[in-house]
């Protein structure tokens, strides 16, 4: 799958991390949302990301998608500074044309699915593939048909997302998102916004994507079960720190933080 | 009683229909230019070059506060000493063209702002260009919430194009005061004038809604 020669700066090897926040730090004015931050992510790990609101959580996955700027420090995916670029021994802001190089390396989905309405799910997944990457329209094509396939969308590919239920528009997102062929896909409360009844389709693709395909997946959710049944590693968030992280048995069995062991069991009564 | 005269009437008839040619011709060629220069001015306003936003948002609010016959006055009148010498139709187009595209730039706005910010955020993540997704994304949806705007300065600017008479463009109110001023009977053609107007405004108004309708079926947005 990866046999694309190695760029010049400083590519990803097999020990590099594909995802990796340095000091990262975000405030808005005075309040701090993220404080220098440090997060390494592998090639091919699942991490969900789990945390009371306003722990920063989302912003981890905004700043990713060069959604939100940053206020200190680097982030580095697959080995190359994300919002920055070297120029004379030193890290300065990247230009346009870096900046949407860095893009194409990541995939994201929105909680509230964010599909353009005027445009059927086929032409969703079509958008990116013929006017970013370039494919023809028959190419785009096939490759959106074989993901809305995958995510069990093939029969609705015709119609506008006004006609599709939540879950229906979420697995068309994730199939929109999967057509750039991104080497880090970001999953932002993807079920937050779903009926109860329709959570189970959308996190059945995502499963299916971690058995199946050696993506890079950073998730942030509330699904506690789904976390601990599919993550590689499970990372606390509070007040813009991680406060704890380890494997899903660890964090959701042995929690070591009162922090940590607060917030699970205000979860747990809450369900 | 009133002093109406059919058969005057039947007489200037032929001739008030030919210069309704050139009142839609005016209002259309106004408004074409006012359709494209007015998404120019609210495209201007969103740039992230905040001397370009002041500077047009001011030029905006200048046309909008002055009048039109002022302006039209000015471009034909006043023109010739900047070295801009123009004929009355060409004159009369761009200061109605300009006008009507200070007030469709503000619908324009409103459109484009009515667009979620999720639709930006999602472009972003499939690494559109900020060109792409203005007339891929955001100008798409952003049509059908202008369009009744729109259709309402479409009405406004052919109910405007009589003060286009006053630098001698041959539409349908200089020639009822052609006339006038020819046979001193005035009744018969500024009544007719009325009818003409009321004639094509009051079914543009229905059409604008029927267009609306369809416009919003085409993008698949109910």
């Amino acid at each position: 799958m990866t046999n694309e020669p190695l760029q010049e700066t400083g590519a990803a090897d097999a020990a590099t991390p594909m995802v990796s926040f340095r000091k990262v730090t975000k405030s808005y004015g005075r309040l701090v949302v993220l404080d220098s931050l440090d997060l390494d992510v592998a090639e091919g790990e699942m991490v969900s990301i789990i945390g009371p609101s306003g722990s920063g959580k989302t912003t981890v996955l905004r700043m990713l998608m060069t959604l939100e700027t940053i206020n200190g420090g680097v982030i580095y995916v697959d080995g190359q500074p994300l919002t920055h670029m070297p120029k004379g021994g030193q890290l300065v802001p990247a230009s346009d044309r870096h900046l949407r190089q860095m893009r194409s390396k990541i995939g994201m989905c929105f909680q509230h699915f964010n599909l353009f309405p005027h445009m059927t799910a086929l032409e969703n997944c079509m958008e990116g593939p013929v006017h970013v990457l370039g494919l023809s329209k028959a190419e785009a094509r096939e490759r959106s048909e074989q993901l809305l396939e995958m995510v069990g969308m093939a029969d609705k590919r015709n119609q506008h997302p006004s006609r599709l239920s939540g879950g229906q528009q979420q697995r068309v997102a994730i199939a929109r998102a999967l057509a750039m062929r991104p080497k880090v896909m970001l999953f932002d409360e993807v079920t937050s916004a779903l009926d109860p009844e329709v959570i189970g389709e959308v996190t059945n693709v995502i499963r299916k994507l971690v058995s199946e395909h050696h993506l890079t997946m950073l998730m942030v959710t509330h699904q506690m079960g789904f976390a601990k049944d599919i993550s590689d590693r499970v990372c606390f968030f509070y007040g813009g720190r991680i406060e704890e992280q380890g494997t899903p048995e660890q964090i959701f069995g042995n929690p070591r933080r009162e922090r940590t062991r607060q917030f699970l069991s205000a979860v747990k009564e809450a369900v | 009683m009133l002093d109406w005269r059919w058969d005057f009437t039947w007489d200037i008839l032929p001739r008030l229909i030919a210069a309704t040619g050139n009142t839609l011709l005016a209002a259309g060629l106004g408004y074409a230019i006012a359709v494209v220069l007015g998404l120019v001015l609210a495209l201007a306003q969103r740039t992230p070059y905040r001397a370009v936003t002041i500077v047009v948002r001011e030029a905006v609010e200048f046309i909008r506060s002055t009048p039109l016959v002022l302006q039209i006055f000015f471009v034909f009148y006043v023109g010739p000493q900047f070295g801009l010498r123009l004929s009355p139709w060409a004159a009369g187009m761009i200061a109605i063209g300009l006008h009507y595209a200070a007030y469709l730039s503000e619908v324009y706005r409103g459109g484009l702002e009515s667009v979620p910010k999720g639709q930006w955020e999602a472009a972003t993540s499939l690494n559109l260009s900020t060109a792409r997704t203005y007339f891929r994304i955001i100008i798409p949806q952003a049509l059908p919430p202008s369009l009744a705007g729109m259709g309402n300065y479409l009405v406004g600017i052919f109910k405007d194009t009589p003060m286009l008479s006053v630098i001698g463009v041959a539409e349908l109110m200089h020639t009822a005061n052609a006339i006038g001023s020819e046979t001193y009977r005035f009744l018969e053609p500024y009544t007719l004038v009325g009818i003409i107007f009321l004639a094509l405004s009051l079914p543009t108004a229905a059409l604008i809604r029927v267009f609306e309708a369809w416009v919003r079926r085409k993008l698949g947005m109910y």
